[in-house]
Formats: C-alpha cells, structure tokens, sequence
C-alpha cells in the first residue's frame, strides 16, 4: 500500500481527547466522528484534510483513552497515514486492528512541516518526502502483525 | 533470565514456561470488558464478522457507565445496543442503572477480577486490576469484539519498569500523590509499552483503594500495566468478594528491569498535576494563586470509600466557598450505601456539595459538570487534557479527594484547612 499526500504537523502528545473529543462519544457513526477530527487543537483540520493527507506528529501519539473513535475519526476524515516519532499502545493497536496506516519514523516526523508532500510505502517501509527531497527507512511490522493487517484486520481471523 | 510478575501471567496464559520482552504471543482471557462507549463498537465489529457465539458468557462484562443514566438520545441507543446485545448472547455480567458503577470501581468490588488474572477491556483503565496482583491492560474495540468471539489476544510481552515503594507515606499523601509524583519523574511516556511493577516495604501501608488509584493511572505514563504483588491486603480485600482463589506471582530475584524508580513516600506532599499533562506536577502548597470555579470528587481513580472518607474529613464543619460548584460522586452503588451509613452524605450536602449517582459523567467531559470558556476545576480524575472535561479554553488540575476539598472550601488550589 502506498500513500501520497500533503502533510498535516502536529506536536507531541497528541490525546485521543483532541483527536475525537468526548462529547462526540455519543455516536460511533465515522462520518459524524471525521467532522470534529482534532477539533479542539485545530478547528479547520477537518474541513482542510483532503483524501490520501498525511498527519505527522512528535512523540506519543494517540495517549489518553482507549476509544477506537480516535483511530476511526482520522481514517474516516480522509487521511490515510500517520507518521509519528512514536504511538501511545493502545491507539498504535487499534490502528492495526482497523487498517488505518501508521508508522514510526522519528527522522522523517521532526523534518517534515505543514504542506510538504510525502509518501509512504508500507509494504517497504520507505518515506519520501518529496518537497525537501529526503528519503527515509523504517522497520517493517513483525510478520504475526503484518498478518492481521494482511488478512484485512483483527475480526477476518475471529470467524 | 528471570520473569516480571507481568511476564509470569502472561506466560501462564499462553501456556508457555517462559516469556521475553519484546515476543508476540496469543494468550487466553479471564474476563474481557466493555462499557457502553466501547461495546456498541464492538458489537457493530462483532456482527459484521457475521458471529453468532461467544466464547464464554460467564467471563464478559459488560458495564454501562460513561454517560449512564443516559445523557441524551443517541447515548440512549448505545446502551440499548448494549442491552440487546447482552440480553441475546445471555452475558451474565452485564451491570444497568441500579446495578452498575464506575466500571473499575465495580469489577473489583464484586470480586470478578481475581490475583494471577488476565483481563483486557476496551478502556484505558482496564490497568486498574493491576492492584490485585492481575495483568490487566486496556485494548480497542475491536480486540474486544475478538475476545468476546474467541477468548483469546495477541501481546506483545512487555519490559518493565521497577517501582520501588519506601516506608510510610507522609500525613495526607494519597495512593493519588503518589502515582502523579511517579509520572511526573516519568513523564506521560516514560513507562510507553511497558510494566509499572510496584514492590517495596512501603507497599503494606497502602489500602486496596490506594492501590487501585495508583494502578489506575499507570495508562498515564503510558504503562501497558501497573501491579502489585498480592499480599495479605489483597486476600483480605479479595475474601468474600471473590469465588477464585488468588495465584500470587513474585518477580524472579533475577528478572530484568529497563529502569529502577525508588520512591521514599515519607518524603513526599500533596501534589497536583496542573494544565495540560498529568506529568505536570507541582507541590499543591505552591499553587495558592488559581482560583477555581469548580471541584469534582469521584471517577474510576478516586471515587471509592477512602476516597469519600477523605474528602469528608475536610467537608466535615465546613463550607465549599462561594463561586465553586462541589460536585461528588461516589463510583459505585454500594460504595454510594457506605457513605449513607457513615453520614458522609449528609456532610457533603452540608458542606454545599451535590452528591451524583454513579457515572464517569464530567471525568471525560460527558455530563454532570461540563466546564465553560477559561473555567478552572479541580479534580481528583485521571486527565486534564485540552477540553476534556467542557470548553478547549478550560483547565483542569489532578489532585488528590483531600486536596480538592481543601481547594473547594477555600476557593483556590491548596492542601490546608482551617483547623484541620
């Protein structure tokens, strides 16, 4: 799978809080979760995001609660990878476990600023980021992980 | 190379002799938990893989807490797809209005989680259970709708962090204090996919409530788990709640540790995690300058008895001051009956406070005292991160249920009370 999109930067510790604020919690509908994305660290992210952008971010990504709406909001608003120095566990599993595109890259994370346009391949685990010319590497998922992604998520090997 | 006390559980549940950091395996669950923000999501997952069975209807619980009594319309239909679902699949765990609370609160108190256990559920708290000696970590929805299905979880094993407790906490440190002093020293990632394993002699003096508080909020040093070895506070807590006889896990004298954190507890004051991270931590005695509007005493990390007695012991004779709103909600039914027995109520009511049913309600900024524009609160909840209990612009600060009462009768942040 590869992503080719304009980047989206935040900082670190971003909170499943701001990525889909509570009060939103009342409904599970993605579409009604993708409106209010990041709402309350920056308003315009939703209206602004475009299919395929990528959001990059510092440490700790996706931290607080355990609500899979957080995942769910940002694949359902259209961007279709996050990059970040590094995941908060349970966010980072949930991502998996619903197919929306994540990865570590601390390098390509700190260089990368709002609008360059990136790519990423994840099934080689390379970054581009086009605008400042720069390539990255990342560590591939171990195989059982690339296996649930593979077969289209968690719930494909329950039945 | 020795194991955690994390790493014990999750080898015996994957049938293995042993485990090392970093290894992928498939363990089999002891209980897995929804509440009603969670489960619909997993039941949507559930029904979508076309599932018509769960794997055992004795070991999912199923808890209806966050905006419970319903809030609005659509809070209402998730329950109701709560209920549904709990009604056809005849999950015998399943706690409505009258019969739930605070789900870490409860699952405790009605002796479902046991020592040795391995429970998951779709809430970051889920690590709460740690405190009875259990390896128990929050996952998504869909791990839940898995678990439900299958009894099983893929983990990754994680390293651990060795929490080394000191001698007897000073006059008026919590469990509360204590774990916001840890994540502070950590940071909110400091522990990320790891085990918080708290030993040492200062452990005993710490109550089943204190525990739990301090478990509850390994999440916010990014810890998988927080736990305690099970020692004779536990079986005395466990005895007559808990039908399963506890397995008490020892770390290995030589077990691997990334980091060491020793903390002498007779060091330390009543601190408080100011705006916007639970690592900001600051002594309570040096923020007198912040007035507050609002003081909220409840939550799945401080809504047990210690915690009301606590609290009352400051409202007793006293009177929140004018401009803040006291809002107390004791995290469970029976907790709720304790406090009527032991006249807290009536002093909370006396001190000006409201006094709420069970509910998550304002800790997630649901319902129930929702913050306006630049409000302050104290809380003795688990976050204070942008927005999270109202408007973007409003502050929230973790404290222990002792230092918000003294805030709420004074008006601003402090850990005194006149004559106390």
């Amino acid at each position: 799978m590869k992503v080719v999109g304009k980047v989206f930067k935040f900082g670190d510790n971003v909170d499943t809080d701001v990525i889909i604020p509570a009060r939103y919690l009342n409904t599970s509908d993605a579409n009604e979760l993708a409106k209010h994305c990041m709402e309350d660290i920056d308003p315009t992210f939703a209206n602004k995001v475009r299919r395929g952008d990528i959001i990059v971010a510092g440490e700790n990504f996706g931290c607080g609660s355990s609500r899979e709406h957080a995942p769910l909001a940002i694949k359902s608003c259209g961007a279709a990878c996050v990059i970040a120095r590094s995941f908060a566990r349970i966010f980072f599993r949930n991502s998996i476990n619903i197919g929306l595109a994540i990865t570590e890259c601390g390098d390509a994370a700190d260089d990368a600023e709002n609008g360059d346009e990136m790519s990423v391949d994840m099934a080689s685990g390379e970054i581009v980021n086009v605008t400042k010319g720069k390539r990255y590497r990342t560590m591939p998922f171990p195989e059982e992980i690339q296996q649930i992604i593979s077969r289209g998520g968690l719930m494909k090997a329950a039945k | 190379m020795g194991m955690t006390m994390s790493q014990k559980i999750l080898a015996a549940h994957a049938g293995k002799e042993s485990v090392k950091a970093g290894e992928l395996l498939t363990a089999s669950i002891d209980t897995v938990l929804g509440n009603d923000i969670t489960t619909p999501v997993a039941v949507r997952e559930f029904e979508n893989a076309g599932l018509t069975s769960v794997f055992d209807k004795s070991k999912i619980c199923i808890v209806l807490d966050h905006f419970v009594p319903n809030k609005d319309i659509k809070s209402a239909q998730q329950c109701k797809c709560c209920r549904t679902f709990a009604n056809k699949f005849g999950i015998e765990n399943f706690f409505d209005v009258g019969e739930m609370g605070i789900e870490h609160a409860l699952l405790p108190e009605k002796g479902l989680v046991c020592a040795g256990e391995l429970i998951i559920g779709a809430d970051s708290h889920t690590c709460t259970y740690g405190a009875l000696g259990a390896f128990s970590t929050g996952v998504g929805s869909t791990d839940m709708a898995y678990a439900m299905a299958t009894g099983k979880t893929w983990f990754k094993v994680p390293s651990a962090i060795k929490v080394v407790l000191k001698n007897k906490p000073a006059k008026n440190v919590s469990g509360k204090d204590i774990i916001l002093h840890l994540i502070g020293i950590t940071g909110v990632d400091g522990a990320l996919y790891k085990s918080l394993e708290f030993v040492g002699d200062g452990v005993k003096h710490l109550n089943m409530d204190e525990r739990l508080t301090i478990c509850n909020m390994a999440i916010e040093a990014g810890a998988k788990n927080g736990i305690f070895e099970c020692d004779e506070v536990t079986e005395r807590y466990m005895k007559d709640r808990c039908k399963r006889a506890p397995l008490r896990y020892k770390a290995d004298a030589d077990a691997e540790y990334e980091r060491t954190v020793e903390i002498d507890l007779s060091a330390l004051s009543p601190v408080v995690a100011c705006p916007h991270l639970p690592s900001n931590v600051k002594a309570a005695s040096g923020l007198s300058g912040i007035k507050i509007d609002q003081a909220v005493i409840g939550s799945c990390t401080n809504g047990r008895l210690t915690d009301m007695r606590e609290a009352a012991k400051v409202f007793k004779g006293r009177h929140t001051a004018k401009g803040v709103r006291t809002i107390v909600i004791p995290a469970t039914n029976e907790i709720y009956l304790d406090c009527v027995k032991e006249g807290l109520i009536e002093i909370f009511i006396r001190a000006g406070a409201v006094v709420s049913t069970p509910t998550c309600g304002p800790c997630l900024g649901g319902y129930m005292g929702i913050l306006a524009e630049n409000e302050k609160c104290i809380a003795t909840t688990n976050r204070n991160f942008v927005g999270r209990m109202g408007h973007a612009t409003s502050e929230i600060y973790l404290a222990s249920p002792y230092v918000a009462a003294c805030s709420a009768v004074n008006g601003f942040i402090t850990d005194k009370a006149e004559g106390l």
